[in-house]
Order: structure tokens, then C-alpha cells, then sequence
């Protein structure tokens, strides 16, 4: 029973870990712009596949991935400069469906460039499983658990400690004030486009030896992304975490004591009671908000 | 007030017109097929369009309410042998009473709270679409009985198009005056402030829960037409890409314009047979439309395209 | 050898039938293949290879002179498995493009779509959807190339009792092929003297199914049966090997590429899956009626696309051969005259099987055109 009950939370753990990285994305971008950026989850798609090309055409991984992050940062502040800066203006919603066409365009550039078959990557220490007291875990989902404490302990350092993350926050809050006090909101929003970019790729590298890659595999992975972040509470990074991390247990629990057919519905009920009873998620601001 | 409503009663007669005209101009059935597909999801549009446009309350899971008309008008004629006018009544009445009761908890919510409690809610509907498949035939889906109408059944494209021309008439120019109305404008207060709009004696939940119906009901009626006229349907019509891509449409065309739902649906139908023959190029050329109209027009097409007109 | 004579009578047709008609080639319209394929999204594990095959073999016709003098002209709609938008395609094929053959609909949903315009407006049709009720009851107009899910399945329950099976586990993915094939497996069970002991589900891209095989290991059973496609197979299989789990496993022949087998490495050895002979082509004894058709093709599509072909990139192959040898009996494209000899169809070997086609079956194939293979050495090996 106990070895049963520990394979459920491994597993928990492992998805879990995986739509944290991908929460962790979105928060960034939404902190500077209440944007929620529906191609988060080609940001992932474009760290896997470049990866995974690259390493086909022969690069080690310790090159093929910094490059491949890389390419998805350009396409992040390409994303920010050439669609989003352009509309500033625009409502929240129209902003929300420039990223929709965006997603679109990513993963129709993808097949493209690259191909529709999927693809993997080999794990970076082994396939041999650990065990612990007969569940099992595999090596790479620490890989993945430690990328996403790493970049939230980063991302508390950046928001907290430093004066950009100062100046983003200022920006999220206010962008005339902060304009006043002299923040250049505009660099702002493209640097949380390219951070943001640059996590979810590093994100679509960790978890590729897992979950695989394709075109689009950004898809659920960006809309398991997001409800772990509103479950958590929009803009908190903690709460992209813990909302991944508790995403994930309640899939793989609900999967192994109640149905494995309905566990993704099982997750979004729990989501639904959640927001009913704690409207702004688990460790999201009290503080009002208008969209 | 009167230019507004002579600007009303113009759109009205020119969407009549091009309605009219429209059978006319094109070639084929086929053609004509599109036309009764973008007009299915004009009418879901125009309903989403009252609460995304006119209250200011997104809603990422209408596909769902599009999905139960149709498996409802499906399951109860093909299993169970009810007149489809019937079925189609008990769709309406089953979605306005989930619609009801989930409006209140879920409408306290605001913005992305609100989009992922909506989103959960579509996907919920769709895994239970996909997975009762002694119910509904699963992924693969079911085939829905003809559309019958006191004992007439349209026989083909041509008659089907005249059906949801006239009930996408009538959806618009309900929805315009709706918008005019009190609770129209009682919509529109709370749309710019609730908190002001409480102040003004407006009665916020129970106008959202009522803009929230009223646009299920619309959805569960394009949703019904549509498996009668298609003759089959899967469960993906439910599930979240469709809510997207309702939606987009809404947007695109332009929120809190009647018309500008009309021709986002239009548009958005359309396009992927326009670009059906650029195989690769297809989602590309999609995706870049997209945002091109929305970074250029960013009020959506029809009020952009409306203030560009009146500039002159 | 009735096989092998009509495999080579239909190379012949592809292969040189026109040059006797060269001149007459130049004049005579083309003949219009509408094809609509998902290669988009979930399901194009099925339609991008079937695509590939159409373009490849299309042009490779044409070049050796079209069939009965006439050049094929392909017309392709891409669809991301939505039934709405298969039926829609069907519209525009045949009001549209007027085309006098349509091959396609990758998914059984996108067939169901099509059938009803198709059967409406009286064009022949061959279906690369799996399931028996694309078939079942028979429909005028509509015919299909792959063995029914409900032969793949049986094939692999009449391995498990070999093992000496009693209780099987069933894991699948949660889109229509999976379902289908599922559906299959419990209804099948009691025939073949099983019980169904599990019964679990992943979602569409799911990135972890360790707890549906904790669950399943837990039920007790003697072998496994996964129904699923894609990259959600490789992880079943990982997942398969992470547990540790010896259980005797098979997957549905959604499985059936060599990617599957590169993308689990190790943890693929010893599964064992019901494969069309395409895919072991090399492996077949030479008198096999099957091996010089499949080989010419797996080689054909390998020099083109630089992979081996799947299970799928076959049903696309048969279906042009169906076509090429109805309308060559036919003699023209009338659209009756073909649909009679699609009916009459005889001992054409294809990639997939030998079809043999009647009024009362428009499949043609059976069970016993699928072959057992085990992964053995990171490559299949032909059990039978």
C-alpha cells in the first residue's frame, strides 16, 4: 500500500514538476503585462525541438541546448517587439488573441522548419530508476524538480533583490508611474518576453527526455501550465510551483484511486472548487485587480 | 440615439441583404456549406459577444455549451426517437439550467480567474463527451438523425441555408436590442465598473448570471442545428480549441459589436478553406492573419473599420 | 501464386500501363483523386505518412504514365483529425473539384463524417479509418483498406492464450483510435477466454503513467494490451521499464514505426505487436506473395523520406492500388462502373494484405494478413 501510494506521488511529482517550469513562464510575462501568453507552451516546444535537432546533426548537449534556448529567446523578443509592442494599446483580450495567432504561427513554422514526428533526447544521468521503498523515479525528474526550484529561487532574487525586478513589478503595477520615475517600460516588457522565453526553453530541454517533443507538444503543455498557475495564483512564482507540484499529485493520485479516465477532469474540478473558494488561487495577491 | 438607431436598423437591413443575396452569388454547394457552417457559428458568437463584449466577461469553455445542444439533439433523437424539435427544446433547457447554476460562484470571478474556471468547466463537459462512449460514441462520435420540422425535412444545402439565415437574423437583431435595453445598458455599467454599477442599484450577479444564460442559449441552439445539419458529430466540437476559437472570432471581429461577431465568424470559417490548398503554408498563413489584424486593429475588425468610415 | 500473378498484373498497370496509350495519354483528362488526410494535430502519426505516400506514389505514376493513359491529378485537404472539417472537405471534393475518386479520412471520425455526402452523392470512396463500422453494415459507396481494430485485437488475444493468458490488463490512450481499440478488447475477451482485470486511460499527451501501471501490476494480470499511438506510447513504454515490470506486453499496431522502437530504446524489447507485413517486408519468406510488393515499397518511400514507413504509409499505398486497379477494370472513371469493380476486386496484394472484395465485404482483408512481431535487438523480428 505504502509502495503504491509513494509510485502515485512520484509520479505527481514528476508531471508536476513539469507544469510548474511551464507555470513559472507565465508568471513572468504576466507580472510585467497581465498578459496571459498563450504561445508559452511553443517557448517549451522550440527548447525541446531545437535541442533534439541539433543534437541530431551531431552538437554535444552542452552546446545544442544553450543554443536552443537561445533561438527561443529571439523568438520571444521577436514575439514582444513585433506583435505585442505594437498593440499596447489593445485591450488584455485582443492581446491574449495576438499570442493565440502566435502560437499558431510557431507551431506552423515548426512542422515546417522541423518535422510532425516526434522526438526525444537521451537523459542527461542514465535511465536507471531509483528506488525507494519500491516506487520508483526516474533520475531526469529531479533534473526537472531541480530546474524549477532553481528558477524560482532565481526569480524570488530577481523580483526581490535586484532593481529591474523592482522596475518589472513597478511596471506591472503601474506603467505611467513607472515611466514617471524613469523605467523604460518598453525595454521591461521585452525583457520579461526573452526571461520568460528563455525558462520555458530551458524547461522544453529538461523534460524532453521525459514527456518527448513535437510541433505540438506545446499545446497541453502550455494549458497544463497556465491552470497550474491560476491554481497557485496568478503572478506568485512560489505558487507556479506549488500549483504545479499539487496539479500533478491530484492527476496521478486521482488516476490511481479514482479513474484514470477522468483524472484530468477530477484536476479541473478541484481547480473549480479552489477558485470558488479562494478566487485569486492558493498564493495569489489580495490586492484588487482590474482586467 | 437616433443616429444609433438608424446605424442599427443599416446593419440590420445590410446583414438582410447580404444574406439575401449571398445564395445567389455562390457557385455551389459547397460554397453554400460554408455559409450555413459560419452562419452556426456567427449565432454562437453572437451570444458569446453579450457576455464577452457587452458584460466584459470572458468565457474560454462556450464550446462546451455549442457540444451539449449538439449531443443532446443527437442522443435524444437517434436513441431515444424524440421529435428534434423537442430534443432541441430540452437542449436549450438542460444548458440553461447548467448555465444558471454554475453563473453565480463561477461570475464572482474576475478576468484569468474567470477564463480558467470557465476553461475547466468546457474541459470537464468534453472528457465526460469523449469518455461516456456507450452514451455518445466516444472520440470517434456519433451520427445525429435528420433535422425535421412538422414532418418537412430540409433537403439539402440550399433549404438549410435559408433556416440559419433567418434564425441569424433574428439572433442579431436580438441581441441589438437587448444591447439597448435597461439590462443592456445595466450590462454595459458593470462592464466599465461593478463596483460603480453596484452603487448605481444595479444587481450585478444577477445581470452577469442572465447575460451568462442567455449566451449558453445560444450556443446550445447553433450547437443543435449543427448536428442535424452535419448529421454527425465528435466530441472536439466541445473541447478547448473550439472555445478558442469562438472566441478569436468574437475578437476579431470586433467585442461588443453585434455585427463584428458576425464577421469574425465569418472570417475565421472561411479562411482555413481559403488556405486549404497551402498545405504547410496553411497554419502559417493562419496564425499570421491573426495577429496582423489584431495588431493593426486592435478594437477588432467591424468597430475599427466603423471609426476609420466615420473619421471621414 | 494467384497472389503474386496479380501483384505483378497491377505493377504492370502502374508501372507501364499507359505507354500503350501514349498518344491517347496527351488528350484525355486527368483523373482526379481527392484525398483528405489528418496530418495535423493528434492523429497525424496516421495522416502525415498516408500524405506522403499519396504525393510520392501520384507523381511516381505519372511519370510511368498515369493509369490507362491518364495522369492523376491529387487534390489534398489536411485536417487535424475534426470530423467537421473531413465533412466539409468531402463537400468541396465532390461539388467543388468534381473529383472521380476520394481516398481518405485518416480517423473513423472523419469517415463517419464523410459517409453521408459521399453515399449522397454517389462517389467511390476508400477509407483509411479503422474501424469496423466504417463497413459495418455495408455502405454503397464506401470501402477501406485497413483491417478492422477488431482483427488486431484478436490477433493479439490469440497470442496471450499461447502464453497461457487468463487475466489481461488494457491501457490506451483516450482519442478514437484508442477507444476503438479498447472497445475491441473488452468485447473480444470473453471469446478468447479472458478476463479483463484492468482497465486504465492516459490522456492526450500525458507525461506520466506510472500510476495506471501501478494499478494494473497491482490487478494481478498476465499480460498487457496498450492501445495507443504517438509519443504517449513511448512513455507508456519508459514507464513499462521504469517499474521494473516483467508482465508479457503488446501494443496495437498504432505502435507499429521504427520511430516507436528508436524513441523506447531498451525498454521495447519483447514487445510484441500485431504489424501489417510492410514493416517487416525483408523478413517475409520469398514465396509470400507480400514480400516483393512490400519491399518495393518500403524501399521506395525510404529513398524519398529518409524513414522507414509506418504501418499507415501501407493503407495509403493500397488504397492507390484499389483505385488504379478498379478504374483500369472499369475502363474510366465512371463513377458507377468503378464502385462495381472496386466490389469486385480480386487477390490484388498490397502492402497491406491480399484484398478480395464482395457486395457483402468492402474491407477485404482479414486477420490473417497481420503478422506477430516481437522487438528483439532494437528491430522486429517475424514471430508468424
Amino acid at each position: 500500500m505504502l509502495e503504491t501510494f509513494l509510485q502515485f506521488l512520484f509520479s505527481g511529482i514528476t508531471a508536476g514538476a513539469i507544469y510548474a517550469l511551464v507555470a513559472l513562464g507565465f508568471t513572468l510575462i504576466y507580472n510585467a503585462s497581465h498578459v496571459i501568453n498563450f504561445a508559452q507552451g511553443e517557448f517549451v516546444m522550440i527548447g525541446g525541438m531545437a535541442t533534439v535537432f541539433l543534437a541530431d546533426a551531431g552538437w554535444p548537449i552542452w552546446a545544442a541546448a544553450p543554443l536552443a534556448v537561445l533561438l527561443a529567446v529571439a523568438v520571444g523578443v521577436a514575439l514582444e517587439r513585433l506583435a505585442i509592442a505594437p498593440a499596447r494599446e489593445a485591450s488584455t483580450v485582443s492581446l491574449i488573441v495576438i499570442t493565440i495567432g502566435a502560437s499558431i504561427l510557431l507551431r506552423g513554422l515548426a512542422q515546417l522548419v522541423w518535422d510532425r514526428n516526434f522526438h526525444t533526447l537521451a537523459p542527461f544521468s542514465g535511465e536507471e530508476p531509483i528506488r525507494v521503498l519500491g516506487a520508483s523515479i526516474l533520475p531526469q525528474s529531479l533534473w526537472v524538480l531541480g530546474g524549477s526550484l532553481l528558477a524560482v529561487l532565481a526569480l524570488g532574487w530577481f523580483f526581490g533583490r535586484t532593481l529591474l525586478g523592482k522596475a518589472v513589478i513597478a511596471t506591472a503595477h503601474n506603467r505611467l508611474a513607472a515611466e514617471l520615475m524613469g523605467i523604460e517600460t518598453r525595454h521591461v516588457m521585452t525583457l520579461c518576453f526573452a526571461l520568460s522565453a528563455l525558462l520555458g526553453a530551458l524547461g522544453g530541454v529538461l523534460i524532453t527526455p521525459i514527456t518527448l517533443t513535437s510541433y505540438d507538444a506545446g499545446v497541453m503543455l502550455g494549458l497544463k501550465g497556465f491552470s497550474a498557475a491560476i491554481l497557485g495564483g496568478m503572478g506568485s512564482a512560489t505558487g507556479a510551483v506549488v500549483g504545479g507540484l499539487l496539479l500533478g499529485v491530484v492527476e496521478a493520485m486521482g488516476a490511481g484511486f479514482l479513474s484514470s479516465a477522468y483524472k484530468d477532469a477530477i484536476a479541473f474540478v478541484l481547480i473549480l472548487v479552489v477558485l470558488v473558494a479562494v478566487p485569486r488561487g492558493l498564493m495569489g495577491a489580495r490586492g484588487a485587480e482590474r482586467v | 440615439m437616433i443616429r444609433r438607431r438608424e446605424a442599427r436598423r443599416g446593419g440590420l437591413g445590410a446583414l438582410a441583404a447580404v444574406l439575401l443575396v449571398l445564395p445567389f452569388v455562390l457557385p455551389n454547394t459547397y460554397y453554400l456549406n460554408v455559409a450555413i457552417l459560419a452562419g452556426l457559428n456567427a449565432i454562437a458568437c453572437i451570444g458569446l459577444n453579450l457576455l464577452i463584449g457587452y458584460a466584459g466577461q470572458i468565457s474560454l469553455g462556450h464550446a462546451a455549451f455549442f457540444g451539449i445542444g449538439a449531443y443532446v439533439s443527437a442522443i435524444l433523437t437517434a436513441g431515444q426517437g424524440w421529435p428534434p424539435v423537442l430534443a432541441l427544446l430540452a437542449a436549450l433547457v438542460l444548458n440553461g439550467a447548467l448555465a444558471f447554476a454554475v453563473a453565480r460562484p463561477i461570475l464572482r470571478l474576475r478576468g484569468h480567474y474567470l477564463a480558467m474556471a470557465t476553461l475547466g468547466l468546457g474541459i470537464i463537459v468534453a472528457i465526460v463527451l469523449a469518455q461516456e462512449v456507450r452514451l455518445t460514441g466516444g472520440p470517434d462520435g456519433m451520427p445525429v438523425p435528420p433535422l425535421v420540422l412538422l414532418g418537412w425535412s430540409p433537403p439539402g444545402e440550399a433549404a438549410w441555408y435559408g433556416i440559419v439565415a433567418v434564425l441569424l437574423w433574428i439572433a442579431a437583431w436580438l441581441s441589438l436590442n437587448l444591447a439597448r435595453s435597461p439590462i443592456g445598458r445595466a450590462l454595459a455599467a458593470l462592464n466599465a465598473s461593478e463596483i460603480a454599477a453596484a452603487t448605481a442599484g444595479v444587481d450585478v450577479a444577477r445581470h452577469k448570471s442572465l447575460v451568462f444564460v442567455l449566451s449558453a442559449l445560444y450556443a446550445s441552439l447553433a450547437g443543435s442545428l449543427f448536428a442535424h445539419y452535419a448529421g454527425f458529430i465528435t466530441p472536439a466540437k466541445a473541447g478547448f480549441l473550439q472555445s478558442v476559437e469562438l472566441v478569436t472570432m468574437v475578437v476579431l471581429g470586433g467585442m461588443a459589436s453585434t455585427f463584428g461577431a458576425v464577421v469574425g465568424a465569418a472570417i475565421l470559417t472561411a479562411l482555413p478553406q481559403i488556405f486549404a490548398t497551402f498545405h504547410e503554408y496553411e497554419t502559417i498563413a493562419l496564425g499570421a492573419i491573426l495577429m496582423g489584424i489584431m495588431i493593426f486593429l486592435p478594437r477588432g475588425l467591424v468597430p475599427s473599420l466603423a471609426r476609420l468610415a466615420g473619421r471621414r | 501464386m494467384l497472389g503474386l500473378k496479380n501483384f505483378l498484373a497491377a505493377s504492370a498497370l502502374l508501372a507501364a500501363g499507359a505507354l500503350a496509350f501514349a498518344g491517347a495519354a496527351v488528350a484525355q483528362a486527368p483523373i482526379k483523386l481527392g484525398a483528405v488526410l489528418a496530418t495535423q494535430g493528434g492523429p497525424s502519426f496516421l495522416g502525415d505518412p498516408e500524405a506522403k505516400v499519396l504525393k510520392l506514389y501520384v507523381d511516381k505514376m505519372n511519370a510511368e504514365g498515369g493509369i490507362a493513359g491518364r495522369k492523376i491529378e491529387l487534390v489534398l485537404y489536411e485536417t487535424n483529425g475534426a470530423a467537421a472539417d473531413a465533412a466539409t472537405f468531402a463537400k468541396r471534393l465532390i461539388a467543388q473539384d468534381n473529383v472521380d475518386f476520394i481516398i481518405g479520412g485518416s480517423t473513423t471520425g472523419e469517415t463517419m463524417a464523410m459517409v453521408p455526402e459521399i453515399e449522397r452523392a454517389g462517389v467511390p470512396f476508400v477509407s483509411l479509418g479503422g474501424a469496423s463500422v466504417i463497413v459495418e453494415p455495408v455502405k454503397k459507396w464506401v470501402f477501406k483498406v485497413p483491417q478492422t481494430d477488431r482483427a488486431a485485437v484478436e490477433k493479439v488475444y490469440i497470442d496471450m492464450k499461447q502464453r497461457a493468458a487468463k487475466k489481461v490488463g488494457l491501457l490506451a490512450g483516450s482519442g478514437g483510435f484508442d477507444k476503438s481499440c479498447t472497445d475491441n478488447a473488452r468485447a473480444l475477451a470473453k471469446t478468447h477466454g479472458l478476463t479483463v482485470a484492468a482497465d486504465e486511460t492516459h490522456g492526450a499527451q500525458d507525461t506520466d503513467m506510472t500510476p495506471q501501471w501501478t494499478k494494473i501490476k497491482n490487478a494481478g494480470v498476465d499480460a498487457v494490451l496498450y492501445c495507443g499511438f504517438g509519443a504517449s506510447s513511448v512513455v507508456v513504454t519508459k514507464n513499462y521499464a521504469q517499474l521494473g515490470l516483467k508482465i508479457p506486453f503488446y501494443h496495437n499496431h498504432g505502435s507499429a514505426s521504427t520511430r516507436w522502437i528508436q524513441g523506447s530504446g531498451a525498454a521495447a524489447e519483447g514487445v510484441r505487436l500485431p504489424a501489417e507485413p510492410v514493416l517487416v517486408a525483408r523478413q517475409l519468406p520469398d514465396r509470400d506473395p507480400q514480400k516483393a510488393a512490400g519491399v518495393a515499397f518500403g524501399d521506395a518511400y525510404k529513398a524519398k523520406y529518409n524513414e522507414e514507413p509506418s504501418t499507415f504509409a501501407g493503407y495509403a499505398y493500397d488504397a492507390l492500388l484499389l483505385m488504379a486497379d478498379a478504374i483500369k477494370r472499369a475502363g474510366g472513371t465512371d463513377k458507377a462502373k468503378v464502385r462495381d469493380a472496386l466490389e469486385t476486386t480480386k487477390g490484388l496484394v498490397g502492402a497491406t494484405g491480399i484484398f478480395t472484395m464482395t457486395a457483402a465485404d468492402h474491407s477485404g482483408v482479414d486477420v490473417k494478413s497481420f503478422r506477430m512481431v516481437e522487438v528483439k535487438n532494437g528491430a522486429w523480428r517475424v514471430l508468424y
